[in-house]
Order: structure tokens, then sequence, then C-alpha cells
């Protein structure tokens, strides 16, 4: 695309810097996004498994949810607006600990995933009673305005506009990011941290995530505008760092087995059928209380009719979204929702939706790839073992 | 005769009695790290504009149209098992395919180098 072309399209604080790094933009969701730099989809995806990579996901909805029901500051409030929540999620919020991320999906009345998201319970405690939400590019309009609207009168959404959200993902993540921030390192996984940054007057205050979604180590780092371009090049002098475009972002989720919204999961799909029940708290499957909850509990107590499995075809030849699954006799029974070729297992990679009958591990399938049937087996995810911190 | 272009991006060049096909370095570069790539069999017969081949990059699927009728007279298996050739030579060890023409005034309806770099530029 052209300069000219970006002009009608939302830009990230990034953007500038994406051109001087010869990225290669696409449209997405609104926004015009670096696809790729000049290395290429395939190094960015290697480099990111090899080193760290960074991306720029500015493009996601950033937001604040507090109780209106009392002031904040103290396990009340988070019990307040933990309960607030809980009625459009069904994952477990009230128990988080404070600066403790989950990650769960926005369910509609018949339990179908509106989005995944991600909610962290706000660290410091003068602002319990406060969460921090990051949802989907595409769907945070609509997310935002359900959250507003079922939640009129017990708490308040305040959308964030005025900052840059930077992955920074790879088995030497915690390195390079500590070198900024030092305990950064040290931080759990799936857990929110304040800091400050940099060390002089100038500072501006940072929000850093240890979470992503490459199946990697790895932080996502809110920053202001302001700052974001000043962060992001910080980062790039670190030796281990790329720049990593939405492409190889795309291949390393598929190959963590991680959910493109949209793709594998959309409003007709439930989080058990989504094979995402971890989106779904223990103590929730039992109480319920949540939108579609009776679809959800029965499928999770029945099992669900169709399921999302992870399908590896033999030879070379990727199978992508649409191609249709089929049993060895024929019969359809599904349909790849995700699936190329992935650059770290070295071979085609897919995921889809198939009848619960043909969902077990080992299962030999044919995908049908331009007409003709190519054999795949049902397959364990993710492709790709995960590199998350355990420490 | 040189080098000549569909407006597909692919390119061919005679050799012989034959034709040697593949994709063009501006098409290569477009695509992307190739992953795969689909072959047709020797000896199979195709009409100007059939699909005749697959190139896969990480991000994207491509056919490869016949930019002449004729037949398969022989395929180049080492860009089958090392996709990766294409990115690397496209308009030399990367060949995909070499066609008998059964039409060879078809070929006077193609763009020359000059054309196909202003057509490229543009597309």
């Amino acid at each position: 695309m052209s300069a000219t072309e970006h002009s009608t399209l939302k830009k990230t604080p990034l953007y500038d810097l994406h051109l001087s790094l010869g990225a290669k933009m696409v449209e997405f969701a609104g926004y015009a996004m670096p696809v790729q730099y000049p290395a290429g989809v395939l190094k960015e995806h290697l480099h990111t498994r090899e080193k760290v990579g960074l991306f720029d996901v500015s493009h996601m909805g950033l937001a604040y949810l507090h109780t209106t029901e009392m002031a904040l500051g103290s396990d009340e409030a988070h019990e307040k607006i933990a309960a607030a929540i809980e009625t459009l999620v069904p994952g477990e919020i009230r128990k988080l600990k404070k600066g403790a991320a989950r990650y769960t999906v926005l369910l509609s009345d018949d339990g179908g995933v509106l989005d995944d998201l991600m909610i962290s319970r706000i660290f410091l405690d003068e602002l319990q009673g406060m969460l921090f939400l990051v949802v989907n590019a595409a769907t945070k309009e609509q997310d935002f305005a359900l959250i507003r609207e079922k939640l009129a009168g017990v708490a308040e959404l305040n959308i964030v506009t005025d900052r840059a959200l930077i992955a920074v993902q790879g088995p030497m993540a915690a390195a390079v990011v500590n070198r900024l921030f030092p305990g950064a390192a040290e931080q759990p996984f799936m857990s929110i941290r304040p800091r400050f940054w940099p060390a002089s007057d100038d500072q501006a205050f940072i929000v850093v995530s240890r979470l992503g979604y490459t199946g990697e180590d790895g932080f996502e780092i809110s920053v202001p505008n302001s700052h974001a371009e000043l962060l992001a090049k910080a980062l790039l002098a670190a030796p281990e760092v790329e720049p990593v475009g939405l492409g190889a972002r795309d291949s390393l989720r598929l190959e963590a087995g991680l959910c493109l919204y949209g793709h594998d999961l959309t409003p007709e799909i439930s989080p058990i059928e989504g094979n995402i029940a971890f989106a779904v708290g223990k103590r929730r499957r039992e109480e319920g209380g949540f939108p579609g909850a009776a679809r959800i509990q029965r499928e999770l107590a029945e099992g669900p009719k169709r399921l999302r499995v992870g399908l590896r075809p033999e030879g070379r030849a990727p199978a992508r979204e649409g191609a249709e699954i089929q049993s060895t006799d024929g019969k359809t029974i599904g349909a790849v929702t995700s699936g190329g070729f992935g650059p770290s297992a070295g071979a085609p990679v897919a995921m889809g939706y198939v009848d619960a009958a043909f969902s077990k591990t080992g299962t030999p399938v044919n995908l049908i790839v331009r007409g003709k049937p190519l054999s795949a087996v049902v397959a364990d995810m993710p492709f790709v073992p995960h590199g998350y911190y355990r420490g | 005769m040189t080098v000549k272009y569909t407006e597909d991006h692919e390119w061919l060049k005679p050799e012989g009695d034959h034709y040697v096909i593949g994709v063009s370095a501006h098409a290569a570069e477009q695509l992307g790290d190739v992953v795969f790539v689909e072959l047709p069999e020797v000896g199979k017969t195709f009409a100007k504009g059939d699909e005749m081949a697959v190139v896969e990059s990480v991000k994207a699927a491509s056919d490869v149209y016949a930019p002449i009728s004729g037949d398969i007279v022989e395929v180049n298996a080492a860009i089958v098992d090392e996709p990766a050739k294409v990115n690397e030579d496209p308009q030399g060890a990367a060949w995909f395919v070499k066609i008998k023409p059964s039409n060879p005034s078809e070929i006077d309806a193609l763009m020359d180098e000059g054309a196909y770099k202003e057509f490229a530029g543009n597309s």
C-alpha cells in the first residue's frame, strides 16, 4: 500500500518508526500496521523463537474498569468490580491476586464468544476496585459499548486512547526488558506491574505485563504515546531485538495453538467448543452467573458437539482457513479455521473444528485443499512447546 | 527472443524447441518466503491461463498459470524439495516447468522486460 492509501487509516504512535524500519504496511482492523519488515515473515518468526521480537500491538483496545459503588482502595472494592465483570465473563476474577492477569472471554447470552480478552487486577493498593482490560482491535468498539451498557450504574469504563502497547516476546525478552526495568525478569508469568521510565525528569508511567501471544516468554508494555517511540527504539537498540510484523505474529500464535478471534473463535462458538475451557473458572463452572451459563455447563458435563483441534497435514502443503475437513470415508466433519506453514514446526500446521467423535489425537482426517484430499491427523497443541516463565 | 512476462507475473524464455517458465523476481518478493511448491506432472497438457502450479509463502497461497498452451516436458523438482530457492533465484535456478508450446503465436501477446517492469511497478 502506498503512503496516500494510509491517509484514511488510523495510525499507531509507532507508525513513523515502522516506515523508517522499512515495514510493508497493510490495513488491519482499520489501522495501518506493519505486516513484515525487510527480514520477512520467516526470519522474523524464527528470530522471535530464538531471541526477541518487538511487536506494535497498539491497535488493541486498552481500558480501565472501576467500581462506582464504593471508593477505590480496598479488597471490598475489588469484590465489587469483580462481581460486576463476572456477569459478562466466565473467568475467575474475584480470586485474582493483586497484579495478576487472566485470559477469559466476553460471552453472548447464548454462550458464544464475543471476544477473548485479558483482565488484570491492578497491583497498587490504593487502586483496588480497578481492572485493566486488553481486548482485540477489531472488536474493541463493540466490546466497550457492551461493557458500558451492561455495567451502567455499577462500574465506569475509561478507554485508553493516549497509549501505545509494545509486545516484547522471545526467550531473551526477560534479559532485555530487565535492563530497562530492573526486576522485570523476576516478575511472575501472567502478572502486571507499574513502572516508571526512563530514569530522568521526563518520566512516563509504564505498565509492564508478563504475557503475550506467541507462546514464548515475554512482556506487553503499555507506554504513553509521548514516550512510545523512545521506548521502542530503546528496546530495538538491544542486540537481541528485531522488529516483527503481523505476518509472523500470526504464524507464531498458530504454532502456539492460540486462537485468532474472528477466525478460531466467533459469536457462534462457546469457550468449551473452542477448547479454551481454562477461560472458565472452576468456581464459576459450578456457580454459573455468566451469560450462556446453561449451555456452557451442559457442554462441560456432556461434552461439546464440536471441538477445536490441532491438525497436522502430511507432507509440506499447508491447509488454510476455510479448507473442509472430511473423515477418511469422505463425510464432512468440519473446517479449518487457521492454517499455514509453521516455520519452527518445520511443517504445515492448522487448527479447526471437527465433530466431537473425530476430536481424539491421532484421528486420521482429510483436508480438502484445491479440491483434493490432503491426509492429516488430529494433533495436540501447541505445535511448538510454550516457553512461558515458570520461575 | 529474450524473456517475456505475463500479467500474472510468470516469465518464460525459449530453450531449444520449448520454453522455460517461472515466477518473476517481483512476484517472488511480493510473496515473501516460499515454503511450498506444487508442480504439474510431466506430460500434462495445459491451455493458456490454466492453473498449472501452486506456490505458497508463510502467509498466502498463489496459483501459477500457464502463460502459453502446451505440454509439460520437464519440471524442476529442486524447488519442491527446497522451496526457498524461489526467493533466492526466481528467474534462474528456480524455474518451474518447461513447456512444449502447441500455439507459439501466443507468445507474441506477452510483455517484454520493459513493459513488464512498468506493469509491475504500477501493480
